[in-house]
């Protein structure tokens, strides 16, 4: 090698590299187009009037006389409102229960000692390769019997309990130093005391990553709900959405559809926004999906 | 394969981003390496020696300057075309790789007309973990084996391509203190053997001094001294050579020259001729006390240590910087210290003068 | 004895959730699939056996259902791990415009399934209005245009598993990025002083340390295919037998519930299928990793 070959070395490196990083971000935004037409296409629809939608054999990728009447028409023409103010309940309602459910679960398996512990975890666990798609069938029943159909009760009640977040939150309060918990009992400080000045805060990440994760899954819940509520007044967003688009406004409504979509799923979207990093950093750590 | 370094600099901006100013982390190297020989690049730990090796290395790009392998500008060729071998810190051997496809991946890497068969990849594979000594290690995974052998895999591997240049980072450091010793005669035995320019970076004084040809001295990005260990000992430029080289480390007082006299604390302790009166500071090695009921340099006594050969007397001095003096004396040597104090007088050829202004080294004449 | 009575009361309500809804419904969904014709009305049944299995198993709905469910986890579990891998390499290479692309990525994550369903559908349906944007899109392409949505089946199944492969992505994109970071830099300078190519370096460092994470994804994703429904009611309709885009969970819902339903016997059966079959698929993936997945 001579100083001139050198120089064609360099010279193809270059061209690799410029190349390399060509291809990669084509890659990444053809990516995220794929991703992002969907939003920008329900949005877009959502502004355009029932007239001039359906007016455009081919659609247009624009418009220049935005409209609000489909946002009108989807609170008016179908219960939405009802629909949110269901899932706003059923979500928070859901989440805060599970959250107590799961917590005290896990204290129990992290800090206390009793007789039979190890089995009863075991237990537990051996039933998170329970698929959900199993039990349903029963649950679907049971709530029958129990005359719990179309009652918030009902809806709620199934999904109050996870093994999987009990194992999450063990695992983490296990973490914390047993010292802790010895200062606090040579202070006097009592079992439900320590866990809530102690074990909680320090176990904020965790709670806010299961917290996060069940809103998500409580928000977007469609199949339990379809199954145990057939009255409107009980409908969550996943059925409205759904009822919306069988039944519609009377008539083939795309623009209020939209609409429809569009508000169901601004917050979400927006909470996400707020908490990327949190919510993807959690999701990563603790998550599968449903 | 010798190695010029051309006012080489490489600055960084600053971590913290609300400070404009950048780290220069090399500041305008110029020397030149020279071939087939063990250099070590020693200085205090973030003083710029790993981003050093990283330039030669090919691994970072010099801000200024350029670097020649041979009469090849270097400066911008990617890593991989430079034919250097790279040994990491923590040796990045890959853990799901036997020892033995460990050593075999830079080979299989090899294109062109200088594609390898398998039985040649295998003899050459063979002929490096003899030249470290593990060929019993070869089908080995690295997490079943010891930091020392993994040193070795790591050498083995960086060498089996016949690199021009090789390069160490902090090799001994991750091995235990028995472990270090007898590594660190290995690289050297290995470097004769092998006779490529080998560059290592440490920032254990010892491990430069005992196996290197040449030493090269850093502080803050900046060159402090090149040359032999023995030389750059005996002859350090300034206070910072003198004070990092050595251990126990080189005893340092304030003190001042009158009429080519070296005093410490009014106390004559030894001539400096031809040096002009003014303040200085007074370095003196361990080995250069010498306990003398009627020397001139008197000392609190604190305490002997007793070390086999040698003893280490401690003693304080109101002039001394730092806490505690440490001379060494051969063990059989007495010490009178009942009125609790002790007395030394100084070997010349052991005493350094540095200005006190500068900390450049004030030579003497012979 | 107080710290056993503590312990108890805290796990109480855990065991009376998981008892009424976990585990008295795994013993249930067992006695319903051996009960042979019971009535939900009249709660009775008239014996006992097998009959419930090869009912279900001769069912031209469940065979169909099957058939989709099985196309739907061949394309999507592959191609989505595939894609999510390239695109996670691409996006830890890159430093600008990276936490930019992450949050797109990840949207479809936090987005109700149902909802943006009926996006893809009006993108892909005709209606008399107009062909529908993928359509018009092929048009002008010099391609023909197609009802994804009522059309042929081919066409029903490539929205289908488009679809399913949009929503799975973030998560897989989210694990494997994750992943990604996680492996040491020092590797790759080792490996790049040695001159080796980039798919080298992938084929042969990147990917066995990443490996564990790739086949989580791959096994869970095996999972969620298998229990694919959502999607398909998001974008055919609560109707999926009439589509013929019905799947094995949906069979399990319509044999319990809607205008075909009341038949919890047919319903415990086919799920016990879907969960053998599930269970074997996984015990064949973990026996495959044991010899491919490197771990740490």
């Amino acid at each position: 090698m001579n100083n001139q070959d050198i120089k064609t070395v360099e010279a193809n490196t270059r061209i690799q590299n410029t190349l390399r990083g060509v291809i990669r971000y084509a890659l990444l935004t053809v990516w995220a187009v794929l991703v992002l037409f969907p939003f920008y296409w329900m949005i877009l629809t959502s502004v355009k009037s029932y007239g001039s939608y359906n007016s455009e054999y081919i659609p247009k990728f624009f418009t220049l006389n935005p409209t609000l009447e489909n946002y009108v028409q989807a609170f008016t023409a179908v219960p939405l409102a009802r629909y949110y103010l269901n899932t706003f309940i059923f979500t928070v309602i859901t989440t805060g229960l599970m959250m107590i459910v799961v917590i005290l679960s896990a204290f129990a398996f992290a800090r206390l000692d009793f007789k039979g512990k190890d089995i009863v975890f075991t237990l537990f666990l051996s039933l998170m390769m329970i698929p959900n798609e199993l039990v349903i069938i029963t649950n679907y029943v049971t709530i029958t019997n129990l005359n719990l159909r179309n009652t918030f009760t009902g809806l709620i009640l199934p999904s109050v309990t996870s093994v999987f977040y009990i194992y999450l939150l063990k695992e983490n309060f296990e973490q914390i130093p047993e010292e802790l918990y010895k200062a606090a009992k040579v202070d006097g400080t009592s079992d439900f005391r320590y866990l809530l000045k102690v074990m909680l805060p320090i176990s904020r990440p965790t709670l806010v990553t299961v917290t996060i994760l069940k809103v998500i899954e409580c928000w977007n819940s469609y199949v339990w709900p379809r199954l145990i509520t057939d009255d409107k007044n009980y409908f969550l967003l996943s059925n409205g959405i759904q009822e919306i688009r069988e039944n519609g406004f009377g008539r083939e409504n795309v623009p209020a559809m939209m609409a429809a979509v569009v508000v169901v799923s601004v917050p979400l979207v927006l909470i996400f926004l707020i908490f990327r990093h949190k919510i993807m950093e959690g999701v990563a750590r603790g998550g599968t999906k449903g | 394969m010798k190695i010029v370094l051309e006012h080489l600099t490489k600055r960084f901006p600053n971590r913290n981003k609300k400070i404009r100013d950048e780290v220069v982390a090399v500041n305008d190297f110029d020397f030149t390496i020279p071939d087939g020989k063990l250099i070590g690049l020693l200085g205090p730990s973030g003083c710029g020696k790993s981003t050093a090796l990283n330039l030669i290395c090919g691994l970072e790009k010099p801000t200024e300057g350029k670097i020649y392998f041979g009469d090849l500008d270097v400066t911008a060729l990617a890593p991989e075309k430079r034919g250097v071998g790279l040994v990491f810190q923590n040796y990045a051997l890959y853990p799901h790789l036997s020892v033995r496809e460990n050593i075999r991946f830079p080979l299989e890497n090899l294109r062109g007309d200088k594609k390898l068969t398998k039985q040649q990849m295998e003899e050459k594979v063979l002929e490096a973990a003899k030249l470290v000594q593990i060929e019993e290690l070869l089908d080995r995974k690295p997490n079943e084996m010891s930091g020392g052998q993994q040193q070795r895999v790591a050498i083995a591997r960086a060498l089996v391509k016949r690199p021009q240049v090789l390069l160490l980072d902090e090799p001994l450091s991750n091995l235990d203190a028995r472990l270090r010793l007898q590594t660190r005669e290995e690289l050297k035995r290995i470097q004769l053997e092998t006779g490529i320019t080998t560059v290592f970076v440490t920032h254990d004084q010892e491990e430069a001094m005992s196996i290197s040809d040449t030493i090269v001295v850093m502080k803050d990005g900046v060159l402090q001294q090149m040359g032999k260990p023995q030389d750059i000992y005996d002859d350090p430029i300034n206070l910072f050579v003198a004070k990092f080289l050595g251990t126990p480390q080189i005893n340092v007082f304030t003190g001042e020259v009158i009429g080519e006299k070296v005093y410490i604390d009014k106390a004559q302790v030894c001539d400096a001729p031809g040096v002009r009166d003014g303040d200085v500071y007074v370095a003196v090695r361990p080995e250069g006390f010498v306990v003398d009921p009627s020397g001139p340099l008197i000392c609190e006594f604190i305490g002997r240590e007793v070390m086999g050969r040698d003893t280490s007397v401690i003693a304080r001095h109101g002039n001394f910087l730092g806490e505690n003096i440490r001379a060494i004396i051969p063990s059989e040597e007495l010490i009178d210290s009942k009125d609790g104090s002790v007395r030394f007088a100084l070997k010349p050829s052991k005493v350094r003068l540095f200005d006190k202004g500068s900390e450049e080294r004030i030579r003497v004449e012979a | 004895m107080k710290k056993n009575l503590t312990a108890w009361l805290c796990l109480l309500p855990a065991i009376l959730f998981l008892g009424i809804f976990m585990v008295y419904p795994l013993v249930d969904v067992l006695v319903y699939s051996f009960e042979e014709g019971y009535n939900f009305a009249s709660q009775s049944y008239f014996g006992t056996g097998t009959y419930n299995y090869s009912y279900v198993l001769r069912d031209p709905y469940f065979i169909q259902a099957l058939k989709n469910t099985f196309i739907i986890v061949i394309i999507t579990v592959p191609l989505s791990t595939g894609i999510a891998l390239l695109i996670s390499l691409g996006l830890s290479s890159i430093k600008v415009l990276r936490d930019f692309y992450q949050t797109v990525y990840f949207l479809p994550y936090v987005t109700n399934t149902l909802a943006v369903g009926l996006v893809f559908m009006v993108l892909f349906k005709k209606t008399p209005y107009s062909d529908g944007l993928v359509s018009i899109l092929i048009q002008t392409f010099g391609g023909k245009g197609v009802d994804f949505i009522d059309g042929p089946y081919w066409a029903k199944m490539f929205v289908m598993c488009f679809y399913t492969i949009w929503t799975v992505m973030p998560f897989k994109i989210l694990i494997l990025t994750s992943a990604l970071s996680s492996v040491n830099p020092m590797y790759y300078k080792a490996a790049r002083v040695d001159d080796t190519r980039p798919f080298r370096i992938f084929y042969k460092i990147t990917l066995p340390m990443i490996s564990p994470m790739v086949f989580y994804l791959v096994i869970t994703g095996f999972i969620g295919a298998f229990k694919a429904y959502s999607d398909e009611v998001a974008l055919f309709g609560t109707d999926l037998n009439a589509a013929g885009m019905n799947t094995i969970v949906g069979y399990v819902y319509d044999m319990l519930y809607g205008n075909s339903g009341g038949y919890p016997s047919y319903a415990s059966a086919a799920a016990l299928i879907l969960f053998a079959i599930v269970f074997t698929i996984t015990t064949i993936n973990l026996m495959v990793s044991r010899k491919t997945v490197y771990y740490h």
